[in-house]
């Protein structure tokens, strides 16, 4: 039963094992099946990445009522397959004056800073790329790499839509990072890890998102703004800029842009699930009784993470398919205004709590993290509401008001 | 430990050669026809007008200093967050207190106006 409870390790070993009997020392064997296993996943991700393509159209076709590619194979399971042979046999155009060596670095950039999230990606406790003890600030870091693609496809392209989606890239990408890494303190002090492993086991009893659901939410919104999909997708904005950023790449390069913005998407519904929803696990201890310990299977376990993720990811279609793309100094104005000194009052809020209740029965300590988060919504709520009523108040005696907002 | 960076190194190699493999098929394979036209600078139809790397608004750059100023002041946290339930109370408030030397920053700049998108 050893390959069911841990499958990874029993492979790792059994061609640790083969390559050593073939007269390899033990560290080149074991390279070579590091990389053989970063193969295999990185292939699992881009096979998976095939199907959120069809995911995606025909999920859209579904809210705009259509039905989305039904044609080739059934319910157009093959259409994405069809997409790639066409993007691959197209002409690869590059525009006149562009400086040629950033023009075909940005999409392998931007596929390359998607695929390396998956290095610390746990898909079961067992099936995991690796488990740094500082995957957080990995996650930020390859962040980070995919805003610099965005930016040099931008300014490298010769063109001035370009150019103005990569300028609008920079005011959201870069703003909203800042809510983001102060969120991401939170499951790090509530779990007392920045390990992506550490950070699920803490949450075997109790998901995150019950002890901070606002901090789930401004995680929410500041990770849509960081893929650049709608509301926040005012660096490609179709109706005013065609397709920004990326708008004179063809072919296989285009194919990257858009391949590496469902793959991203998806990977951060996959952290959603890891860092508030308990990731593969997070079953409230139902795995501890007998009945249910089926549930500590590794391919279980990767079944329910991938579930999790889907929904994350749908949530994230959803907004992207339901909301108008808003204005760039409210999107700027939402973020330094609101995003960034709620994020902060919600750290501090943690931190404090978090340190009382150390000793705290488990239900008591949930309650008061619980309720203190539903106190800080509703003072954010009211303040809203007298601002709104002082700038209504302001518009109808026809004197400005202080805040143009 | 050194292992794990190993792998990252890895991943990295393969996370570069695998979007380059399409390209290289695609460079193989895909046809070869330019014109002036074709790779003229796509704006919707109209020639292009002047230099397409020019001044620009003088704001993104402010935000972009903000933004530099939260963001290495954020990572200061980090090793605070980490090391939170091992320490003694008052270490607790001392991040609250470098967070409330972030928020004054923040005010600042907030009542000088440099938030607003003039």
């Amino acid at each position: 039963m050893m390959f069911w409870n841990d499958p990874i390790h029993f492979i790792e070993t059994w061609f640790v094992d083969l390559f050593t009997t073939w007269g390899l020392s033990l560290q080149l064997a074991t390279i070579l099946v590091y990389a053989i296993g970063i193969i295999v996943l990185v292939v699992f991700a881009m096979v998976l990445d095939i199907f959120l393509v069809w995911v995606e159209r025909k999920v859209v076709a579904r809210f705009q009522d259509r039905l989305g590619p039904n044609r080739i194979g059934p319910f157009g399971l093959i259409q994405p397959f069809a997409d790639i042979i066409k993007m691959v046999i197209k002409e690869d155009i590059t525009p006149v004056g562009a400086d040629k060596v950033l023009f075909n670095i940005a999409p392998v950039l931007a596929a390359m800073s998607v695929i390396i999230l998956w290095a610390i990606l746990p898909l079961a406790s067992t099936i995991y790329g690796v488990d740094l003890n500082v995957a957080v600030l990995y996650l930020i870091a390859a962040g980070s790499l995919g805003t610099l693609a965005i930016i040099i496809a931008g300014w490298s392209s010769n063109n001035k839509y370009a150019l103005l989606g990569a300028f609008r890239m920079v005011a959201n990408m870069v703003s909203y990072e800042i809510p983001m890494v102060i969120i991401l303190l939170i499951p790090t002090i509530l779990a007392d890890t920045m390990s992506v492993r550490g950070i699920t086991d803490a949450q075997s009893g109790m998901w995150f998102f019950f002890l901070s659901p606002l901090a789930f939410l401004i995680f929410l919104v500041s990770a849509i703004a960081e893929l650049g999909r709608s509301p926040f997708d005012l660096n490609e904005a179709e109706s005013e800029i065609v397709a920004g950023f990326h708008i004179e790449y063809t072919g296989m390069k285009f194919g990257w842009f858009y391949a590496g913005e469902l793959l991203h998407a998806f990977t951060f519904g996959g952290f959603m699930a890891i860092l508030f929803f308990g990731g593969y696990g997070g079953f409230f201890g139902l795995e501890e009784l007998p009945a249910f310990q089926w549930l500590t299977i590794p391919f279980i376990q990767a079944a329910v993470f991938i579930t999790k993720a889907m929904l994350g990811y749908w949530v994230i279609m959803w907004v992207k398919y339901s909301m108008p793309r808003i204005r760039i100094d409210h999107m700027l104005a939402f973020n330094w205004k609101f995003l960034v000194p709620l994020s902060l009052v919600v750290l501090v809020n943690t931190a404090f709590v978090n340190r009382i209740l150390a000793g705290a029965s488990d239900w008591v300590y949930v309650l008061i993290m619980f309720g203190s988060n539903l106190v800080i919504a509703v003072v954010v709520v009211e303040i809203l509401r007298a601002v709104g009523r002082r700038d209504r108040k302001a518009v109808a005696t026809g004197i400005p008001a202080g805040n143009p907002e | 430990m050194q292992s794990e960076w190993i792998y990252i190194g890895i991943f990295l190699l393969v996370g570069i050669i695998v979007p380059v493999v399409p390209l290289l098929v695609a460079a193989a394979i895909a046809p070869r026809k330019s014109n002036p036209i074709k790779s003229s600078t796509y704006e919707c139809g109209i020639e292009t007008v002047g230099e397409t790397w020019v001044q620009f608004k003088a704001q993104y750059y402010i935000f972009a200093l903000v933004f530099l100023v939260f963001d290495v002041e954020t990572v200061f946290l980090f090793p605070w967050a980490l090391t939170l339930n091992q320490l003694p109370l008052f270490v607790v408030f001392e991040g609250i207190l470098f967070i409330g030397i972030l928020v004054s920053g923040l005010v600042y700049i907030w009542r000088r106006g440099l938030l607003e998108w003039a």
